[in-house]
Protein backbone atom coordinates (compact mmCIF):
# COMPACT_ATOMS: atom_id res chain seq x y z
CA UNK A 1 0.00 0.00 0.00
CA UNK A 2 1.41 3.09 -0.98
CA UNK A 3 2.05 5.73 1.76
CA UNK A 4 2.46 9.59 2.67
CA UNK A 5 2.18 11.45 5.67
CA UNK A 6 0.34 14.46 5.52
CA UNK A 7 2.39 16.85 6.37
CA UNK A 8 4.38 16.15 3.02
CA UNK A 9 0.90 16.33 1.08
CA UNK A 10 0.35 19.61 2.78
CA UNK A 11 3.91 20.67 1.99
CA UNK A 12 3.15 19.53 -2.05
CA UNK A 13 -0.78 21.03 -1.95
CA UNK A 14 0.69 24.49 -0.48
CA UNK A 15 2.63 24.91 -3.54
CA UNK A 16 -0.43 24.23 -6.16
CA UNK A 17 -2.64 26.16 -3.96
CA UNK A 18 0.44 29.07 -4.26
CA UNK A 19 0.44 29.17 -8.17
CA UNK A 20 -3.33 29.75 -7.94
CA UNK A 21 -3.63 32.03 -5.35
CA UNK A 22 -1.45 35.52 -5.36
CA UNK A 23 -2.99 36.00 -1.87
CA UNK A 24 -1.56 32.83 0.01
CA UNK A 25 1.25 33.63 2.12
CA UNK A 26 2.99 31.23 3.96
CA UNK A 27 4.57 31.60 7.55
CA UNK A 28 6.56 29.35 9.47
CA UNK A 29 8.81 29.25 12.66
CA UNK A 30 11.98 27.63 12.32
CA UNK A 31 10.78 24.11 11.29
CA UNK A 32 10.01 25.06 7.70
CA UNK A 33 11.53 21.46 6.85
CA UNK A 34 9.65 19.95 9.30
CA UNK A 35 6.13 20.91 8.12
CA UNK A 36 7.05 20.92 4.38
CA UNK A 37 6.76 25.22 4.35
CA UNK A 38 10.31 24.81 2.78
CA UNK A 39 8.87 23.74 -0.81
CA UNK A 40 6.44 26.91 -0.32
CA UNK A 41 9.29 28.90 0.57
CA UNK A 42 11.61 27.80 -2.25
CA UNK A 43 9.04 28.07 -5.37
CA UNK A 44 7.48 32.13 -3.90
CA UNK A 45 10.32 33.02 -1.23
CA UNK A 46 8.57 36.55 -1.10
CA UNK A 47 5.58 35.27 0.14
CA UNK A 48 7.22 33.06 2.57
CA UNK A 49 8.13 34.57 5.89
CA UNK A 50 10.25 32.54 8.47
CA UNK A 51 9.09 33.90 12.03
CA UNK A 52 12.04 32.20 13.64
CA UNK A 53 11.15 30.56 17.04
CA UNK A 54 8.32 32.74 17.90
CA UNK A 55 4.91 31.15 17.76
CA UNK A 56 3.32 33.67 19.19
CA UNK A 57 4.46 36.32 16.68
CA UNK A 58 3.62 34.18 14.06
CA UNK A 59 0.60 34.34 14.97
CA UNK A 60 0.07 37.80 15.40
CA UNK A 61 1.74 38.60 12.29
CA UNK A 62 -0.57 36.20 10.45
CA UNK A 63 -3.48 38.22 11.71
CA UNK A 64 -2.02 41.58 10.40
CA UNK A 65 -1.38 39.77 7.27
CA UNK A 66 -4.13 38.72 6.94
CA UNK A 67 -6.35 41.94 7.73
CA UNK A 68 -4.40 43.43 4.62
CA UNK A 69 -5.80 40.82 2.69
CA UNK A 70 -3.71 37.56 2.76
CA UNK A 71 -4.37 34.57 3.29
CA UNK A 72 -1.90 33.19 5.40
CA UNK A 73 -1.05 29.71 6.03
CA UNK A 74 1.10 29.31 9.17
CA UNK A 75 2.34 26.62 10.13
CA UNK A 76 5.17 24.96 13.58
CA UNK A 77 4.15 22.08 15.22
CA UNK A 78 0.99 21.15 16.84
CA UNK A 79 2.10 21.81 20.27
CA UNK A 80 3.29 25.27 19.59
CA UNK A 81 0.69 26.27 17.56
CA UNK A 82 -2.21 25.14 19.82
CA UNK A 83 -0.80 25.44 22.64
CA UNK A 84 2.39 27.99 23.20
CA UNK A 85 0.37 30.46 21.15
CA UNK A 86 -3.17 29.75 21.96
CA UNK A 87 -4.46 32.98 23.45
CA UNK A 88 -2.94 34.43 20.31
CA UNK A 89 -5.09 32.34 17.87
CA UNK A 90 -8.01 32.94 20.15
CA UNK A 91 -8.02 36.93 20.16
CA UNK A 92 -5.91 37.71 17.19
CA UNK A 93 -7.35 34.76 14.78
CA UNK A 94 -10.42 33.41 16.11
CA UNK A 95 -12.18 36.46 17.63
CA UNK A 96 -11.13 38.91 14.99
CA UNK A 97 -12.46 36.27 12.29
CA UNK A 98 -9.12 36.95 10.30
CA UNK A 99 -8.31 34.85 7.17
CA UNK A 100 -5.45 32.71 8.50
CA UNK A 101 -5.09 28.81 8.25
CA UNK A 102 -3.20 27.45 11.19
CA UNK A 103 -1.75 24.08 9.58
CA UNK A 104 0.18 22.17 12.38
CA UNK A 105 2.38 19.31 11.68
CA UNK A 106 3.68 16.63 14.11
CA UNK A 107 -0.04 16.20 15.55
CA UNK A 108 -0.48 13.38 18.33
CA UNK A 109 1.98 11.02 19.87
CA UNK A 110 3.47 9.42 16.36
CA UNK A 111 5.81 12.20 16.95
CA UNK A 112 8.02 9.75 18.09
CA UNK A 113 11.46 9.94 19.49
CA UNK A 114 11.06 13.69 19.99
CA UNK A 115 8.82 12.35 23.25
CA UNK A 116 5.50 13.94 25.45
CA UNK A 117 7.04 17.49 25.36
CA UNK A 118 6.50 17.51 21.43
CA UNK A 119 3.40 15.02 21.21
CA UNK A 120 0.54 17.29 21.14
CA UNK A 121 -3.16 15.53 22.44
CA UNK A 122 -4.91 18.37 23.27
CA UNK A 123 -5.01 20.61 19.99
CA UNK A 124 -8.36 19.70 18.49
CA UNK A 125 -9.78 19.92 22.13
CA UNK A 126 -8.15 23.24 22.04
CA UNK A 127 -8.93 24.25 18.63
CA UNK A 128 -12.29 22.98 18.46
CA UNK A 129 -13.70 25.08 21.74
CA UNK A 130 -13.15 28.45 19.98
CA UNK A 131 -15.89 30.13 18.22
CA UNK A 132 -15.43 30.96 14.30
CA UNK A 133 -12.51 27.96 14.09
CA UNK A 134 -12.89 25.20 11.30
CA UNK A 135 -11.33 21.93 12.31
CA UNK A 136 -9.91 19.59 10.23
CA UNK A 137 -8.36 16.58 10.55
CA UNK A 138 -7.79 14.28 7.23
CA UNK A 139 -6.88 10.94 7.37
CA UNK A 140 -4.31 10.57 4.51
CA UNK A 141 -1.88 12.70 2.48
CA UNK A 142 -5.00 12.95 -0.75
CA UNK A 143 -7.70 14.13 1.80
CA UNK A 144 -4.67 16.40 3.22
CA UNK A 145 -3.91 18.18 -0.22
CA UNK A 146 -7.78 18.14 -0.38
CA UNK A 147 -8.14 20.05 2.66
CA UNK A 148 -5.48 22.28 1.81
CA UNK A 149 -7.76 23.72 -0.79
CA UNK A 150 -11.00 23.33 0.98
CA UNK A 151 -10.13 25.68 4.05
CA UNK A 152 -8.86 28.51 1.27
CA UNK A 153 -12.35 28.59 0.47
CA UNK A 154 -13.41 29.56 4.10
CA UNK A 155 -12.18 33.03 4.07
CA UNK A 156 -11.56 32.66 8.10
CA UNK A 157 -9.74 31.14 10.40
CA UNK A 158 -9.06 27.33 10.13
CA UNK A 159 -7.09 24.97 11.78
CA UNK A 160 -5.66 21.80 9.74
CA UNK A 161 -4.33 19.26 11.52
CA UNK A 162 -1.31 16.94 9.94
CA UNK A 163 0.83 14.49 10.98
CA UNK A 164 4.37 13.54 11.11
CA UNK A 165 4.97 9.84 10.02
CA UNK A 166 3.72 8.37 5.94
CA UNK A 167 0.56 6.78 6.63
CA UNK A 168 -1.42 4.21 4.09
CA UNK A 169 -3.32 6.17 1.35
CA UNK A 170 -6.93 5.55 1.37
CA UNK A 171 -8.87 7.94 -0.97
CA UNK A 172 -8.40 8.21 -4.77
CA UNK A 173 -7.10 11.75 -6.49
CA UNK A 174 -10.59 12.27 -7.29
CA UNK A 175 -12.45 11.31 -3.76
CA UNK A 176 -14.90 13.64 -2.89
CA UNK A 177 -13.77 15.69 0.25
CA UNK A 178 -16.08 19.03 1.82
CA UNK A 179 -15.62 20.59 4.93
CA UNK A 180 -17.95 19.07 7.72
CA UNK A 181 -19.15 16.66 5.62
CA UNK A 182 -17.60 13.33 7.00
CA UNK A 183 -16.75 10.39 4.52
CA UNK A 184 -18.87 7.08 4.33
CA UNK A 185 -16.36 4.58 4.16
CA UNK A 186 -17.85 1.12 4.76
CA UNK A 187 -21.55 0.42 5.24
CA UNK A 188 -22.65 -1.89 8.30
CA UNK A 189 -25.13 -2.24 10.71
CA UNK A 190 -23.47 -3.91 14.03
CA UNK A 191 -21.77 -0.98 15.15
CA UNK A 192 -20.24 2.12 13.80
CA UNK A 193 -16.92 3.43 14.02
CA UNK A 194 -15.91 7.23 13.44
CA UNK A 195 -12.53 7.68 13.16
CA UNK A 196 -10.48 10.62 12.28
CA UNK A 197 -6.65 11.19 11.31
CA UNK A 198 -4.42 8.30 10.79
CA UNK A 199 -6.80 6.04 12.64
CA UNK A 200 -9.49 6.17 9.57
CA UNK A 201 -7.06 3.88 8.23
CA UNK A 202 -6.82 1.50 10.96
CA UNK A 203 -10.63 1.58 11.35
CA UNK A 204 -10.80 0.19 7.76
CA UNK A 205 -8.37 -2.76 8.33
CA UNK A 206 -10.50 -3.16 11.49
CA UNK A 207 -13.82 -3.66 9.67
CA UNK A 208 -12.15 -6.12 7.27
CA UNK A 209 -11.06 -8.21 9.84
CA UNK A 210 -14.51 -8.07 11.48
CA UNK A 211 -16.73 -8.62 8.18
CA UNK A 212 -14.58 -11.81 8.42
CA UNK A 213 -16.13 -13.07 11.46
CA UNK A 214 -19.94 -11.70 10.17
CA UNK A 215 -19.77 -8.58 11.96
CA UNK A 216 -20.75 -5.46 9.79
CA UNK A 217 -19.32 -2.59 10.87
CA UNK A 218 -19.71 1.07 9.44
CA UNK A 219 -16.62 3.60 9.03
CA UNK A 220 -16.66 6.92 8.70
CA UNK A 221 -13.99 9.66 8.73
CA UNK A 222 -15.12 12.40 10.17
CA UNK A 223 -12.17 14.46 8.64
CA UNK A 224 -13.59 17.83 10.14
CA UNK A 225 -14.41 17.87 13.94
CA UNK A 226 -16.00 21.59 13.67
CA UNK A 227 -18.46 21.94 12.04
CA UNK A 228 -19.07 18.76 13.09
CA UNK A 229 -21.30 16.46 11.30
CA UNK A 230 -24.50 15.53 12.89
CA UNK A 231 -26.49 14.45 10.36
CA UNK A 232 -24.18 11.28 10.04
CA UNK A 233 -23.62 10.43 13.70
CA UNK A 234 -27.29 10.42 14.50
CA UNK A 235 -28.27 8.59 11.18
CA UNK A 236 -25.08 5.45 12.54
CA UNK A 237 -26.44 6.02 15.91
CA UNK A 238 -29.82 4.94 14.70
CA UNK A 239 -28.73 2.11 11.77
CA UNK A 240 -26.28 0.85 14.58
CA UNK A 241 -26.88 1.40 18.08
CA UNK A 242 -23.49 1.84 19.13
CA UNK A 243 -20.63 3.69 17.95
CA UNK A 244 -16.94 3.39 18.76
CA UNK A 245 -14.65 6.58 18.08
CA UNK A 246 -11.08 6.39 17.48
CA UNK A 247 -8.55 9.10 17.34
CA UNK A 248 -4.95 9.58 17.95
CA UNK A 249 -5.83 12.23 20.57
CA UNK A 250 -6.63 12.66 23.99
CA UNK A 251 -10.48 11.18 24.70
CA UNK A 252 -10.76 14.34 26.65
CA UNK A 253 -12.31 16.92 24.21
CA UNK A 254 -11.80 15.71 20.87
CA UNK A 255 -12.93 13.74 18.31
CA UNK A 256 -14.91 11.47 21.04
CA UNK A 257 -16.17 13.88 22.97
CA UNK A 258 -18.20 15.84 19.85
CA UNK A 259 -19.54 12.67 19.11
CA UNK A 260 -20.68 12.34 22.60
CA UNK A 261 -22.27 15.16 22.93
CA UNK A 262 -24.16 15.07 19.59
CA UNK A 263 -25.23 11.24 20.68
CA UNK A 264 -25.84 12.45 24.15
CA UNK A 265 -27.90 14.90 23.19
CA UNK A 266 -29.93 13.53 20.08
CA UNK A 267 -29.79 9.92 20.03
CA UNK A 268 -27.90 8.34 23.16
CA UNK A 269 -26.77 5.09 22.36
CA UNK A 270 -23.35 2.80 23.97
CA UNK A 271 -20.11 4.81 22.89
CA UNK A 272 -16.57 3.51 23.59
CA UNK A 273 -13.93 6.43 23.24
CA UNK A 274 -10.46 5.03 21.87
CA UNK A 275 -7.61 7.95 21.96
CA UNK A 276 -4.85 8.61 24.81
CA UNK A 277 -6.52 8.10 27.45
CA UNK A 278 -5.69 11.26 29.98
CA UNK A 279 -1.66 10.83 29.65
CA UNK A 280 1.04 12.38 27.99
CA UNK A 281 2.85 10.95 25.20
CA UNK A 282 7.00 9.67 25.66
CA UNK A 283 9.60 8.84 22.93
CA UNK A 284 9.54 5.40 21.42
CA UNK A 285 8.74 4.74 17.61
CA UNK A 286 5.66 6.14 16.28
CA UNK A 287 4.15 2.34 15.81
CA UNK A 288 5.57 1.27 19.31
CA UNK A 289 3.85 4.41 21.21
CA UNK A 290 0.30 3.42 18.88
CA UNK A 291 1.41 0.06 20.23
CA UNK A 292 1.47 1.02 23.54
CA UNK A 293 -1.19 3.70 23.91
CA UNK A 294 -3.55 0.80 22.33
CA UNK A 295 -4.55 2.81 19.43
CA UNK A 296 -4.41 -0.90 16.82
CA UNK A 297 -6.32 -2.42 14.44
CA UNK A 298 -6.79 -5.47 17.14
CA UNK A 299 -7.84 -2.94 19.68
CA UNK A 300 -10.83 -1.51 17.46
CA UNK A 301 -11.94 -5.08 16.74
CA UNK A 302 -11.53 -5.81 20.52
CA UNK A 303 -13.54 -2.66 21.42
CA UNK A 304 -16.77 -3.58 18.42
CA UNK A 305 -16.87 -6.67 20.31
CA UNK A 306 -16.73 -4.93 23.37
CA UNK A 307 -19.41 -2.68 21.93
CA UNK A 308 -21.90 -4.85 20.45
CA UNK A 309 -22.25 -6.38 24.11
CA UNK A 310 -23.49 -3.12 25.09
CA UNK A 311 -26.27 -2.71 22.95
CA UNK B 1 8.65 65.32 5.77
CA UNK B 2 5.32 67.47 6.58
CA UNK B 3 5.71 71.76 7.23
CA UNK B 4 5.30 71.97 11.30
CA UNK B 5 3.84 75.29 11.60
CA UNK B 6 2.69 77.08 14.65
CA UNK B 7 -1.12 77.25 13.92
CA UNK B 8 -1.29 73.91 12.76
CA UNK B 9 -0.26 72.38 16.59
CA UNK B 10 -2.66 75.31 18.09
CA UNK B 11 -5.14 73.27 15.85
CA UNK B 12 -4.48 69.94 17.02
CA UNK B 13 -3.93 70.88 20.78
CA UNK B 14 -7.54 72.06 20.51
CA UNK B 15 -8.82 68.95 18.75
CA UNK B 16 -6.84 66.75 21.40
CA UNK B 17 -8.65 69.01 23.74
CA UNK B 18 -12.13 67.59 22.20
CA UNK B 19 -10.84 64.59 22.20
CA UNK B 20 -10.54 64.59 25.70
CA UNK B 21 -13.34 65.87 26.48
CA UNK B 22 -14.67 62.96 24.67
CA UNK B 23 -13.28 60.71 26.33
CA UNK B 24 -14.83 61.85 29.89
CA UNK B 25 -17.86 61.96 28.88
CA UNK B 26 -18.22 58.63 27.20
CA UNK B 27 -16.29 56.54 30.24
CA UNK B 28 -18.73 58.81 32.40
CA UNK B 29 -21.66 57.23 30.48
CA UNK B 30 -20.11 54.17 30.61
CA UNK B 31 -19.51 53.91 33.99
CA UNK B 32 -16.43 51.51 33.55
CA UNK B 33 -13.50 51.89 31.77
CA UNK B 34 -9.46 53.10 31.67
CA UNK B 35 -9.29 56.93 31.86
CA UNK B 36 -5.48 57.50 32.80
CA UNK B 37 -4.22 56.16 29.88
CA UNK B 38 -6.38 56.90 27.33
CA UNK B 39 -6.03 61.27 28.39
CA UNK B 40 -2.43 60.33 28.26
CA UNK B 41 -2.18 59.37 24.91
CA UNK B 42 -4.49 61.73 23.91
CA UNK B 43 -1.94 63.65 21.67
CA UNK B 44 -0.15 61.27 20.26
CA UNK B 45 -3.24 59.46 18.48
CA UNK B 46 -4.89 62.97 17.59
CA UNK B 47 -1.68 63.85 15.85
CA UNK B 48 -1.78 60.64 14.04
CA UNK B 49 -5.71 61.08 12.51
CA UNK B 50 -5.91 64.73 12.56
CA UNK B 51 -1.55 64.89 10.67
CA UNK B 52 -0.08 62.05 9.88
CA UNK B 53 -2.21 59.73 8.61
CA UNK B 54 -3.18 59.35 4.74
CA UNK B 55 -6.82 58.04 5.48
CA UNK B 56 -10.28 58.51 4.51
CA UNK B 57 -13.07 58.45 7.09
CA UNK B 58 -15.35 57.27 4.40
CA UNK B 59 -13.57 54.77 2.97
CA UNK B 60 -12.33 53.20 6.40
CA UNK B 61 -11.37 49.73 4.08
CA UNK B 62 -9.43 51.72 1.34
CA UNK B 63 -6.68 48.93 0.73
CA UNK B 64 -3.74 52.30 0.22
CA UNK B 65 -4.50 53.74 3.67
CA UNK B 66 -2.13 54.08 6.22
CA UNK B 67 -3.30 51.83 9.72
CA UNK B 68 -3.15 52.06 13.48
CA UNK B 69 -3.15 49.38 15.83
CA UNK B 70 -4.29 50.13 19.59
CA UNK B 71 -1.58 47.70 20.75
CA UNK B 72 -2.91 48.86 24.39
CA UNK B 73 -6.37 47.97 23.56
CA UNK B 74 -7.78 49.13 27.07
CA UNK B 75 -7.13 53.02 25.99
CA UNK B 76 -10.43 52.20 23.49
CA UNK B 77 -12.35 55.50 24.40
CA UNK B 78 -9.15 57.48 22.92
CA UNK B 79 -9.16 55.28 19.98
CA UNK B 80 -13.34 55.59 19.55
CA UNK B 81 -12.88 59.21 20.50
CA UNK B 82 -10.81 60.21 17.78
CA UNK B 83 -12.96 58.23 15.17
CA UNK B 84 -15.84 59.82 16.00
CA UNK B 85 -14.12 63.30 15.93
CA UNK B 86 -12.55 62.70 12.28
CA UNK B 87 -15.87 61.42 11.18
CA UNK B 88 -15.74 58.02 10.89
CA UNK B 89 -19.25 57.62 12.48
CA UNK B 90 -21.36 59.62 14.48
CA UNK B 91 -20.50 61.33 17.98
CA UNK B 92 -23.50 60.14 19.65
CA UNK B 93 -21.79 56.43 19.21
CA UNK B 94 -19.83 57.28 21.90
CA UNK B 95 -22.54 56.96 24.33
CA UNK B 96 -22.62 53.10 23.59
CA UNK B 97 -19.36 52.32 25.29
CA UNK B 98 -19.59 49.05 26.68
CA UNK B 99 -22.92 48.76 26.48
CA UNK B 100 -24.54 45.74 25.16
CA UNK B 101 -25.03 45.34 21.43
CA UNK B 102 -22.69 48.28 20.87
CA UNK B 103 -20.42 48.66 17.99
CA UNK B 104 -18.06 50.06 20.57
CA UNK B 105 -16.81 47.57 22.52
CA UNK B 106 -14.83 47.38 25.97
CA UNK B 107 -11.25 46.39 23.80
CA UNK B 108 -11.90 47.92 19.96
CA UNK B 109 -12.89 44.82 17.93
CA UNK B 110 -12.29 45.50 13.99
CA UNK B 111 -15.21 43.47 13.28
CA UNK B 112 -17.77 45.46 14.74
CA UNK B 113 -16.36 49.10 14.23
CA UNK B 114 -15.50 50.30 10.66
CA UNK B 115 -12.19 52.29 11.24
CA UNK B 116 -10.69 50.05 13.68
CA UNK B 117 -7.82 48.60 11.80
CA UNK B 118 -6.77 45.32 14.38
CA UNK B 119 -8.62 43.60 17.17
CA UNK B 120 -6.81 44.73 20.06
CA UNK B 121 -7.20 44.18 23.96
CA UNK B 122 -4.49 41.45 24.76
CA UNK B 123 -1.66 43.29 25.56
CA UNK B 124 1.42 42.47 23.27
CA UNK B 125 -0.59 41.18 19.87
CA UNK B 126 -1.68 44.59 18.96
CA UNK B 127 2.34 44.88 17.78
CA UNK B 128 2.31 41.75 16.42
CA UNK B 129 -0.49 42.53 14.29
CA UNK B 130 0.92 45.86 13.46
CA UNK B 131 4.30 44.13 12.29
CA UNK B 132 2.00 41.93 9.90
CA UNK B 133 0.24 44.76 8.20
CA UNK B 134 3.72 46.27 7.72
CA UNK B 135 4.90 42.99 6.18
CA UNK B 136 1.72 43.18 3.96
CA UNK B 137 2.71 46.79 2.55
CA UNK B 138 6.57 45.87 1.68
CA UNK B 139 5.56 42.99 -0.14
CA UNK B 140 2.67 44.33 -2.28
CA UNK B 141 5.30 47.09 -2.46
CA UNK B 142 2.41 49.78 -1.01
CA UNK B 143 3.38 53.07 0.16
CA UNK B 144 1.10 53.00 3.37
CA UNK B 145 2.40 53.08 6.59
CA UNK B 146 2.05 51.85 10.12
CA UNK B 147 1.68 52.70 13.22
CA UNK B 148 1.09 51.61 16.65
CA UNK B 149 0.57 52.48 20.33
CA UNK B 150 1.75 50.29 23.35
CA UNK B 151 1.91 50.88 26.80
CA UNK B 152 4.83 50.46 28.94
CA UNK B 153 3.47 47.99 31.20
CA UNK B 154 2.98 46.38 28.04
CA UNK B 155 6.85 45.85 27.12
CA UNK B 156 6.76 43.05 30.01
CA UNK B 157 4.76 41.42 27.27
CA UNK B 158 7.53 38.79 25.82
CA UNK B 159 5.65 38.63 22.44
CA UNK B 160 6.24 42.48 22.24
CA UNK B 161 9.65 41.48 21.75
CA UNK B 162 9.39 39.15 19.28
CA UNK B 163 7.63 41.93 17.26
CA UNK B 164 10.33 43.89 17.68
CA UNK B 165 12.88 41.20 16.65
CA UNK B 166 10.87 40.35 13.61
CA UNK B 167 10.30 44.50 12.96
CA UNK B 168 13.69 45.04 12.45
CA UNK B 169 14.84 41.61 10.60
CA UNK B 170 12.18 42.64 8.38
CA UNK B 171 13.82 45.97 7.82
CA UNK B 172 9.99 47.74 8.26
CA UNK B 173 10.50 51.14 7.76
CA UNK B 174 7.17 51.34 6.82
CA UNK B 175 6.41 50.88 10.87
CA UNK B 176 6.35 53.35 13.81
CA UNK B 177 5.69 52.60 17.33
CA UNK B 178 4.76 55.14 20.29
CA UNK B 179 5.55 53.86 23.57
CA UNK B 180 2.97 56.00 26.29
CA UNK B 181 5.78 55.83 28.76
CA UNK B 182 3.60 57.33 31.58
CA UNK B 183 5.38 55.43 34.17
CA UNK B 184 2.18 53.39 35.52
CA UNK B 185 0.94 49.88 35.20
CA UNK B 186 -2.58 48.62 37.60
CA UNK B 187 -0.54 47.60 40.74
CA UNK B 188 1.84 50.73 40.32
CA UNK B 189 4.60 52.19 39.12
CA UNK B 190 6.23 50.24 36.26
CA UNK B 191 9.76 50.47 37.39
CA UNK B 192 8.39 48.69 40.93
CA UNK B 193 5.69 45.87 39.77
CA UNK B 194 8.25 44.57 36.68
CA UNK B 195 10.33 46.73 35.15
CA UNK B 196 10.99 46.92 31.24
CA UNK B 197 13.29 50.21 31.72
CA UNK B 198 15.77 51.37 30.43
CA UNK B 199 13.23 51.35 27.12
CA UNK B 200 15.37 53.00 24.55
CA UNK B 201 18.16 51.12 25.32
CA UNK B 202 16.21 47.87 24.33
CA UNK B 203 14.49 49.40 21.33
CA UNK B 204 17.89 50.48 19.82
CA UNK B 205 19.34 46.81 20.72
CA UNK B 206 16.76 45.34 18.88
CA UNK B 207 17.69 47.51 15.71
CA UNK B 208 14.87 50.02 15.43
CA UNK B 209 15.77 53.86 15.64
CA UNK B 210 14.52 55.28 18.79
CA UNK B 211 13.75 58.85 19.44
CA UNK B 212 12.63 59.90 22.90
CA UNK B 213 9.86 62.59 22.93
CA UNK B 214 7.78 64.40 25.37
CA UNK B 215 4.31 62.66 24.46
CA UNK B 216 1.96 65.70 25.54
CA UNK B 217 3.94 68.38 23.52
CA UNK B 218 2.51 68.30 19.86
CA UNK B 219 5.20 69.88 18.06
CA UNK B 220 7.89 67.08 19.51
CA UNK B 221 4.73 64.61 18.41
CA UNK B 222 5.22 65.96 14.81
CA UNK B 223 8.49 66.53 14.50
CA UNK B 224 9.34 63.05 15.62
CA UNK B 225 7.03 61.56 13.08
CA UNK B 226 8.80 63.62 10.18
CA UNK B 227 11.97 62.25 11.42
CA UNK B 228 10.43 58.59 11.04
CA UNK B 229 9.48 59.31 7.69
CA UNK B 230 13.12 60.05 6.34
CA UNK B 231 13.95 56.32 8.44
CA UNK B 232 15.47 53.92 5.74
CA UNK B 233 15.88 50.20 6.50
CA UNK B 234 14.23 50.01 9.94
CA UNK B 235 11.43 50.66 12.22
CA UNK B 236 11.19 53.83 14.60
CA UNK B 237 9.79 53.58 18.02
CA UNK B 238 9.09 57.12 19.31
CA UNK B 239 9.49 56.66 23.24
CA UNK B 240 6.80 58.88 24.27
CA UNK B 241 7.21 60.27 27.88
CA UNK B 242 3.28 61.16 28.70
CA UNK B 243 1.47 62.30 32.10
CA UNK B 244 -1.53 59.53 32.64
CA UNK B 245 -4.28 61.45 32.83
CA UNK B 246 -3.49 64.50 31.48
CA UNK B 247 -5.19 67.21 31.48
CA UNK B 248 -7.37 66.44 34.32
CA UNK B 249 -5.34 67.79 37.55
CA UNK B 250 -7.31 65.27 39.97
CA UNK B 251 -6.67 62.03 37.47
CA UNK B 252 -2.89 63.03 36.48
CA UNK B 253 -0.12 60.46 37.58
CA UNK B 254 -2.47 58.86 39.72
CA UNK B 255 -2.46 54.70 39.72
CA UNK B 256 -5.88 54.03 41.14
CA UNK B 257 -6.81 56.12 37.61
CA UNK B 258 -6.01 53.13 35.37
CA UNK B 259 -9.08 50.96 35.08
CA UNK B 260 -11.96 53.68 36.31
CA UNK B 261 -14.12 56.01 34.83
CA UNK B 262 -15.25 59.23 36.24
CA UNK B 263 -18.76 59.60 37.93
CA UNK B 264 -21.17 62.48 38.72
CA UNK B 265 -18.60 65.27 40.07
CA UNK B 266 -15.81 64.07 38.77
CA UNK B 267 -16.96 64.12 35.46
CA UNK B 268 -18.22 67.84 35.95
CA UNK B 269 -14.77 68.72 37.26
CA UNK B 270 -12.84 67.06 34.33
CA UNK B 271 -15.01 68.51 31.67
CA UNK B 272 -14.35 71.40 33.46
CA UNK B 273 -10.66 72.08 33.24
CA UNK B 274 -10.75 70.39 29.48
CA UNK B 275 -12.94 73.61 29.04
CA UNK B 276 -9.72 76.34 29.14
Amino acid sequence: MKKIATRDAYGKALVELGKQHQDVVVLDADLSKSTKTADFAREFPERFINAGIAEQNMVGMAAGLASAGKTVYASTFAIFATGRAFEVVRNSVAYSNMNVKLCASHAGITVGEDGGSHQSVEDIALMRSMPNMTVVVPADGVSAAQAVFAIYDIKGPAYLRLGRPAVPVIYQENSPFKIGQANRLRRGKDAAIIACGIMVGKALEAAQQLAQEGIEVAVVDMHTIKPLDEAIIIELARETGAILTVEEHSIIGGLGSAVCETVCAQYPVPVIRMGINDSFGQSGGPDELLQYYGLTVEKIVNNVRDLMRKK
Amino acid sequence: MKHIDQQQIQRLQEQARKVRRQIIAMLGEAGSGHTGGSLGAADIVTALYFWEMDIEPQRPDWEERDRFVLSKGHAAPLLYAVLAERGYFPTEYLQTLRKLGSPLQGHPDRSKLAGVDATTGSLGQGISWAVGMALAGKMDHKDYRVYSLLGDGELEEGMVWEAAMAAAHYRLDNLVAFIDFNGLQIDGPVAEVMSPLPIPAKFAAFGWEVLQIDGNDMRQILEALNCARVVKGRPTAIIARTVKGKGCSFIENKVEWHGVAPKGEEIARALAELDM
